[in-house]
């Protein structure tokens, strides 16, 4: 298989994991096996339960322990991480969340980042939970008194008044503005005593079940009321039990917690609670009800992942590092590990695509940021821009020849005060003044990764829209393509999307779009070479056949050919 | 498991694969009980893999000991020989694999495979036969079709960087969903020596050539009482040999089996390349997740691996009489 020389090159390559998770696992045992002696990994992760069924180094005992994640690219002649859109967790309108729901993911966003965020979390940060509308609405209270506990409160009045306020007098406003409505859907004020009438709730008894428990995280409204199956989707009445024992054991047995508390899908109670919540939302608005394993699936954005599709992945990823060791250039590959076959294939091999030219990281392709150069600081642009969305730790800046910025530790106090100096400016009135037109030079000499920046000035900036008051184009955008459905091509060469689903969801699934418009790195570097044996189409209409001999490497179909050359058969 | 439902344990463990495959699915792989022969590289990844996934007992059978061939693809020996020495295969990866999932019996079944009676193979949902002559192989998968409930019958075998499965579901009814609705199929499996028997002339053109050259070696093995993988480059003569004559009696021209191919194939003798381990213990092990959990196509009825062109192809290989 492998000859001494090759050998001595895997034994003494110098391996970076990024990631000792899932594929990492896999990964590093396939390294060990397959001869690479130095492995170095990172991750910055700690060990659950959940890892278990994969992560297989791993053990029980080892839980919440810390752990390590990885790409390999060969910078400038295939594509790099960067090139490809990466999917970005999905945002919705603050309008569908707060007043026209339609989904369940809606719901739980609603729930999540809204209810439990004003219940439990910072009080001082911003929050729509209340969208004040401009007449005096219906509701005689302050909305903010509702969540103020009162004297003599106690936990089930006062579960029953936030109850009462966000499913009853919320939607009864929202209710009042009719234009909303006009085209159906009208929500239901939903108020617990129809629910649930009073005396109903006193379950004693089962609270014990709770009060022994030391560990906070272990509190849980489905053990107090005896719902054992995260399987079911709960009744009403029993969400609203649920969504008042969960306050309850919130407020009575981790007050120290409140209004510090950050949603996580492995506290059970908080899981609990945004699951009633949502679901209490959702009957209001006509959206069907979940139960608590899929609303937790979508509260906490939840992989699904099984150990066998890491262990083929790890494989595959340790014979392209073999082929990289030997720059055995023409015989990279991407491949595909579809669920269905595609032309009797599981796993497909594909040609690497050549680097994105917008990608900032691996091109030449200078960005632009749109910024008002009179009023945005240095400051603003460094740890908005250069440090937050490019990723770099130790930047440079330039303007021609002109430094700007930069940070070591062996430069001299007098530049370092004229670098602090510089940031408090406004870009306009640097010692080097940037306005529209000017174009900054920025590194991050660290991670070899440089860029230009193209600056425009712009008045105004969209509060809402634009926070940051800048506006960075042109990253990481390649070119789109529309999934070909026709033969089922699209879809089987997205990793992800043929997933046996539980059930059919939109709750903002992963897809990976392979941007097929890209010219493959072969067809780039063989261009000049002309002599090919075996079949090509002539220039110019684009023909794609399946090439199936031997050698011969996939052409995905839904790739539209500018150079329609086939590759040569080696 | 007790009962019907899973426990908490089992649902908190398994939750990210419980959201690709349903709780039923989990339920009715904790329920299963596999057996494995032929503790080689692909076979205990595969191991780890089902072990990982939660079934409920796993039957380990090689009363070979560790070589050195053994300790590159398998990452279950532990290194050191004080430790390992003494033991069979199969009680060494016992031991490491309980490990991996404390709630999986994992046992060692001594003796030879091929002295059980037909009934051993009833407490058996799926079999893995590796490391094993044809003739063995083949006298396993007649006695499991034999028996009166469906028992998965698989085969795997790595060499140098290739791989190859076998699969025989015998007849599996499965939901085959298409873009419109779901469709209720039944696929008819042939059996192992229907498969390998089945004319060469007969098989579409574009058979993968690894086929052709698996069964030219099987056949030089068998030939010569050659234990599987006890080859090497001086057998190449004699195996060209006997590729020239398959090939004039299956009426099959010699282009389809390369040298090439099977000088690779003799060199590696029982030596595994481990990611093509990896590799196939991957897609072996969602096989046998889909046979026994019901959900999911299987594959039918040959897999094949060839790291030097990245592919892996299924091909369905069976006689005319027998095809669906």
């Amino acid at each position: 298989m492998a000859s001494e020389q090759q050998r001595h090159a895997i034994k003494n390559a110098e391996v970076l994991m990024v990631g000792a998770g899932g594929i990492g696992c896999e990964l590093l045992k396939t390294l060990a096996l397959s001869g690479f002696g130095n492995i170095h990994i990172i991750d910055m992760d700690t060990i659950e339960v959940s890892n278990l069924n994969r992560q297989f180094l791993f053990r029980k005992s080892h839980v919440g322990q810390s752990k390590a994640k990885v790409t390999v690219h060969v910078k400038s002649k295939t594509e790099c991480y960067e090139c490809q859109p990466k999917p970005t967790p999905k945002t919705y309108p603050v309008c569908t969340i707060t007043s026209t729901p339609s989904k369940f993911v809606h719901c739980i966003v609603w729930a999540k980042d809204l209810l439990f965020a004003k219940l439990f979390g910072d009080k001082n940060l911003e929050n729509d939970l209340y969208v004040r509308s401009n007449d005096a609405s219906s509701s005689s209270e302050n909305v903010e008194d509702v969540f103020e506990r009162r004297e003599g409160d106690d936990l089930e009045k006062y579960g029953r008044r936030i109850y009462d306020h966000v499913f009853g007098h919320n939607i009864e406003a929202a209710l009042a503005k009719e234009e909303t409505w006009k085209n159906g859907n009208k929500p239901k004020p939903i108020y617990s005593r129809d629910v649930l009438p009073d005396n109903l709730v006193q379950q004693n008894g089962n609270l014990n079940k709770n009060s022994t428990v030391d560990d906070p995280l272990s509190l849980s409204a489905m053990t107090s009321l005896g719902l054992r199956n995260p399987q079911d989707v709960w009744s009403l009445v029993e969400n609203t039990k649920i969504f008042l024992e969960s306050l309850k054991l919130f407020l009575g047995k981790r007050e120290k917690e409140i209004g510090s508390l950050i949603f996580d899908k492995d506290d059970q109670l908080a899981v609990e609670f945004v699951t009633a919540a949502a679901n209490i939302r959702a009957t209001s608005f006509g959206i069907p009800m979940h139960s608590l394993f899929e609303a937790k699936g979508i509260a906490g954005n939840i992989v699904h992942a099984v150990a066998t599709t890491n262990a083929i992945i790890a494989g595959l990823i340790v014979i392209e590092a073999t082929k990289v060791l030997q720059n055995n250039v023409q015989k990279y590959r991407m491949t595909y590990c579809l669920e269905h076959p595609s032309r009797k294939m599981l796993l497909m091999p594909v040609e690497p695509f050549e680097p994105n030219k917008s990608c900032f990281v691996c091109s030449e392709a200078p960005l632009s940021l749109e910024v008002n150069t009179f009023r945005t600081k240095l400051r603003d642009f460094v740890e908005k821009i250069v440090k937050a969305k490019l990723g770099m730790n130790l930047p440079l800046i330039m303007i021609g020849s002109a430094l700007l910025y930069e940070v070591g530790d062996d430069l001299e106090e007098d530049m370092v005060r004229n670098y602090e100096a510089n940031l408090e400016k406004v870009l306009a009135e640097l010692p080097s003044p940037v306005t529209s037109g000017t174009r900054l030079a920025v590194e991050d000499l660290q991670q070899e990764l440089s860029c230009d920046i193209s600056i425009k000035h712009r008045e105004e900036f969209d509060e809402e829209k634009e926070p940051d008051g800048m506006l960075l184009s042109g990253w990481t955008q390649a070119p789109q393509v529309e999934k070909d459905n026709e033969n089922g091509h699209g879809e089987s060469t997205s990793v992800v999307s043929d997933l046996m689903p539980l059930e059919s969801k939109d709750n903002g699934e992963i897809e990976i779009i392979p941007s097929g418009t890209k010219r493959k790195h072969t067809q780039i570097s063989s261009e000049s070479s002309s002599t090919s044996c075996g079949t090509h189409s002539n220039g110019g209409e684009p023909k794609l056949e399946v090439i199936d001999d031997e050698d011969e490497v996939v052409i995905l179909d839904n790739w539209n050919a500018e150079n329609s050359k086939k590759k040569k058969v080696l | 498991m007790d009962g019907e439902e899973l426990t908490e344990q089992e649902t908190a463990l398994y939750d990210r694969q419980i959201r690709v495959w349903g709780v039923d699915a989990q339920r009715r792989l904790s329920k299963s009980r596999i057996l494995v022969s032929g503790m080689k590289g692909s076979v205990v990844e595969f191991c780890k893999n089902i072990v990982l996934a939660g079934i409920g007992s796993l039957t380990l059978m090689d009363n070979r000991l560790v070589t050195e061939d053994a300790l590159s693809a398998n990452f279950l020996i532990p290194p050191d020989d004080n430790m390992y020495s003494g033991h069979s295969l199969a009680e060494l990866c016992r031991d490491s694999l309980r490990d991996f999932n404390p709630m999986v019996h994992v046992s060692v079944e001594k003796g030879d495979l091929l002295s059980f009676d037909e009934d051993f193979y009833d407490k058996f949902d799926a079999v893995v036969v590796s490391c094993s002559s044809f003739t063995t192989k083949k006298t396993i998968n007649e006695k499991c079709r034999r028996r009166p409930k469906r028992i998965a019958f698989y085969t795997v075998d790595c060499r140098d960087a290739c791989g190859e499965i076998f699969v025989d579901l015998q007849k599996y009814d499965h939901k085959q969903k298409k873009p419109d609705d779901t469709i209720e199929c039944q696929l008819q499996y042939p059996s192992l020596e229907e498969a390998v028997t089945a004319p060469w002339r007969s098989l579409p053109k574009k058979v993968t050539k690894l086929y052709y050259a698996m069964r030219v070696i099987e056949r030089f093995e068998e030939s010569e009482g050659r234990n599987p993988g006890e080859v090497s480059v001086s057998d190449l003569p004699s195996v060209l040999k006997m590729r020239n004559e398959l090939c004039k009696a299956q009426l099959l021209n010699e282009s389809h089996i390369p040298d090439g191919l099977l000088e690779r194939l003799l060199l590696a003798g029982t030596s595994e390349y481990p990611p093509v381990c990896a590799i196939i213990g991957g897609i072996l092990g969602q096989e046998v997740i889909k046979a026994i959990s019901g959900k999911g196509d299987p594959l039918k009825n040959f897999f094949f691996f060839d790291a030097i062109d990245g592919k892996g192809i299924i091909e369905d290989i069976s006689t005319p009489a027998t095809g669906c």
